[in-house]
């Protein structure tokens, strides 16, 4: 009878400790690591793209069985399926993966090569492509990465003034150039870049920004 | 309180009013005050005393059932030392004692065949001829100087002499052929003297062992007597095997540890790296983990039904043919495993190869594959360690055994010394709150030593004035208390 008692309180315990846990509706139940890297095609962007691709490869390293990868252009309209380049689910078998990760960097290699320039430049569109992609894989950690100046040049008549929902979500921007303008005022560039991050973090995401690409492995994808 | 009233109250001549009036509050209450320290201070100390002595059987218990576990395990080991030694010199009787009567009629063979060529070489002087005498009759004849005698005297020298070569020759012969005879004892005198040989070093063996059983025998009698000797002996003998297995186990874990990083990262390949248990735990990891320590649970039943640990005494007390069979069951299940283990060595380095390879492939560097000719080396050397890890864990069992049996040693020697501390420590805080207690009498007399003073000085002229410092004495000392202390 002692025992019984026993185990019903320490049920009731672990009881209030779920309900006091459960607060955090949507909060990731998977496992793994999503990144969706929107890659920008605009305009003399395009050059930069040797970057991108090495970016995309050390990524890949870093990523293990179960975690998942894709790649997207950024161009006139980003919101969809279309500009997604490579898209990857890794296997939970580490031979698998491997062999995964080969296949993926062929295809970047591919598209590296054939890609156009894009007249216009729909970063929000490529942000809520990747959010609809990350919640539907729903992995443990999230992540964003936008290879681009931040720069948005968007064709008239796209309505792109949504909120974002970038709860759990890090969005990190890459080998964010200075413009020509930037340099002749350089506020133009802080503002671009902190316009940005207000917008992702009042969203819920954490904003980080890095230029220097040795960091990237360092801080966000170990 | 207004600025007039209360500068009327800090005045110094207020103050020392104050005081006065609080010394005399004092004094009138000093024998109950007296009564309250001593008694608040009585019953903190008897409390603490109670328990400390309250502890005091509970030690003794301890102390005796520790005695009594280490005594029964000190029989058990000794009798089972002495069951093994027994064994062992049944079978050397029965090795050594089982060719004695080969031996015996060895040895009686040899003194047979000595004796026979003993008698065979006995020296037999030649005989005189016959017809010496008739000879001797002939030589007397007187008519010497007649041809025909002494013809027939030349005739009989002649063949005496060739009569006495004849036997010399012989003699000759005999005396070598009774040479060679004495010759040839030599090797059967050899061979008694190895089999004497033989037979004295199994006789010596058996003494030996027999002085060791006298030995154990000594130790067991001291067991069951349950001497102190026996009981500190033990005791030093457990503490001293407890850390000797805790050594010995911390290296086994070591190994434990890397053969679980052996198979880890293979067993993904065959679970999934992505699976997690309790969101925490890699289910690829748990699985190396259960393979490790389903590796040492069969090196433990191994070890039990050969009979060299005795943990479990169902195994034990299992039939010898089950017994027999236990130990091929568990044997082909480790052989299995290390196998197992062996291939997922192997595994573990294709993996990491095509892992460098597709970094490679992804760096951007031309070759791929890095290749090496020493890159066998590596991989036999995983493989073996997959492979022997697990048999080299089964000896596990040995000293898992000697630090379970004597952690219950070590345990019970803690859990006394615990309770002798906590006994002691209560002991010395009832003490304390004792002397406490009196020194707080006298520092309350201390305050009030004015109005004391003065009613010794009254008290002093009266005729009781002996009777009043005794009494003062007694209150401020009882001796029950002292004695308490004590």
């Amino acid at each position: 009878m002692r025992q019984l008692l026993k185990a019903a309180s320490v049920c009731v315990v672990f009881m209030i400790l779920g309900a006091c846990s459960s607060g955090d509706d949507d909060a990731p139940t998977g496992t793994g690591h999503g990144v969706y890297m929107l890659v920008d095609t605009s305009g003399t962007y395009t050059r930069e793209l040797k970057k991108a691709q090495h970016i995309i490869n050390v990524t890949l390293t870093k990523l293990y069985p179960g975690d998942s990868f894709a790649v997207a252009r950024i161009d006139t309209g980003s919101f969809s399926e279309k500009d997604i380049v490579a898209k990857v689910s890794f296997d939970d078998r580490p031979s698998m993966a491997n062999h995964q990760k080969r296949l993926f960097k062929e295809e970047i290699d591919k598209f590296v090569r054939t890609v156009k320039p894009a007249s216009y430049t729909d970063i929000t569109g490529g942000i809520l492509q990747a959010v609809e992609y990350l919640n539907e894989k729903n992995p443990r950690r999230k992540t964003i990465l936008i290879f681009s100046d931040l720069k948005e040049d968007l064709e008239k008549g796209y309505i792109r003034n949504i909120e974002f929902k970038l709860r759990h979500f890090s969005v990190i921007a890459l080998n964010v150039t200075k413009l020509n303008t930037d340099n002749i005022n350089p506020q133009e560039y802080l503002t671009r870049v902190e316009e940005w991050q207000a917008r992702v973090e009042s969203a819920g995401g954490t904003w980080g920004v890095i230029n220097d690409m040795d960091q990237l492995a360092d801080k966000f994808l170990n | 309180m207004s600025f007039t009233e209360f500068e009327f109250f800090s005045s110094p001549g207020a103050t020392a009013g104050w005081l006065t009036l609080l010394v005399l509050f004092l004094y009138m209450a000093k024998d109950p005050a007296h009564m309250a320290i001593r008694s608040f201070s009585r019953v903190l100390s008897r409390g603490f005393k109670l328990a400390s002595k309250g502890l005091l059987p509970m030690e003794q218990r301890l102390a005796l059932r520790n005695r009594e576990v280490l005594l029964a395990a000190g029989r058990e080991e000794k009798e089972r030392v002495m069951e093994r030694e027994f064994e062992r010199i049944s079978s050397s009787v029965k090795k050594e004692l089982a060719d004695t009567p080969s031996l015996h009629r060895e040895i009686s063979e040899v003194i047979t065949k000595l004796e026979d060529d003993y008698k065979l070489s006995t020296d037999v002087p030649p005989s005189p001829p016959g017809w010496i005498n008739a000879v001797d009759a002939v030589a007397k004849i007187p008519a010497k100087d007649d041809p025909v005698v002494r013809d027939i005297l030349d005739d009989i020298h002649e063949s005496l002499i060739k009569a006495h070569n004849t036997a010399t020759d012989e003699y000759r012969a005999s005396r070598k052929e009774r040479h060679q005879l004495l010759k040839n004892m030599l090797p059967g005198w050899r061979k008694m003297l190895q089999v004497v040989d033989v037979a004295n070093n199994n006789v010596t063996s058996l003494l030996e062992r027999a002085k060791v059983i006298d030995r154990y025998m000594d130790d067991y009698e001291q067991i069951l007597n349950g001497t102190d000797r026996a009981v500190r002996m033990l005791s030093s003998s457990s503490i001293n095997q407890f850390f000797i297995s805790t050594f010995v186990l911390c290296i086994a874990v070591g190994g434990a540890m890397i053969n679980f990083h052996l198979i880890a990262r293979p067993m993904a390949e065959m679970v999934g790296g992505n699976t997690y248990i309790f969101s925490t735990y890699k289910v690829a990891d748990i699985a190396a983990l259960v393979i490790i320590l389903v590796e040492i649970t069969m090196g433990l039943f191994l070890m039990e039904s050969l009979r060299i640990t005795r943990l479990f005494p169902a195994i034990n007390a299992l039939k010898d043919h089950m017994r027999v069979r236990m130990v091929w069951v568990t044997f082909s299940i480790l052989l299995a495993l290390a196998t197992v283990e062996a291939g997922l060595a192997y595994m573990r380095e294709l993996l990491m190869q095509d892992q460098l390879a597709t970094s490679a492939i992804l760096r951007g560097e031309a070759v791929a594959t890095i290749e090496s000719g020493f890159t066998w080396i590596t991989t036999m050397a995983q493989m073996g360690m997959g492979f022997i890890l697990p048999f080299a864990l089964v000896f596990v069992a040995i000293p898992a055994e000697t630090f379970v049996s004597s952690l219950r040693t070590v345990l019970g020697v803690l859990g006394v010394g615990t309770i002798r501390s906590v006994s002691f420590t209560l002991r010395l805080f009832s003490n304390a709150f004792y002397f406490i207690g009196n020194t707080l009498v006298h520092i309350y007399d201390l305050f009030i030593f004015a109005p004391l003073w003065i009613e010794k000085q009254i008290k002093g002229r009266s005729s009781g004035l002996k009777e009043v410092l005794n009494e003062d004495r007694r209150k401020v000392d009882p001796p029950e208390l002292v004695k308490e202390a004590s």
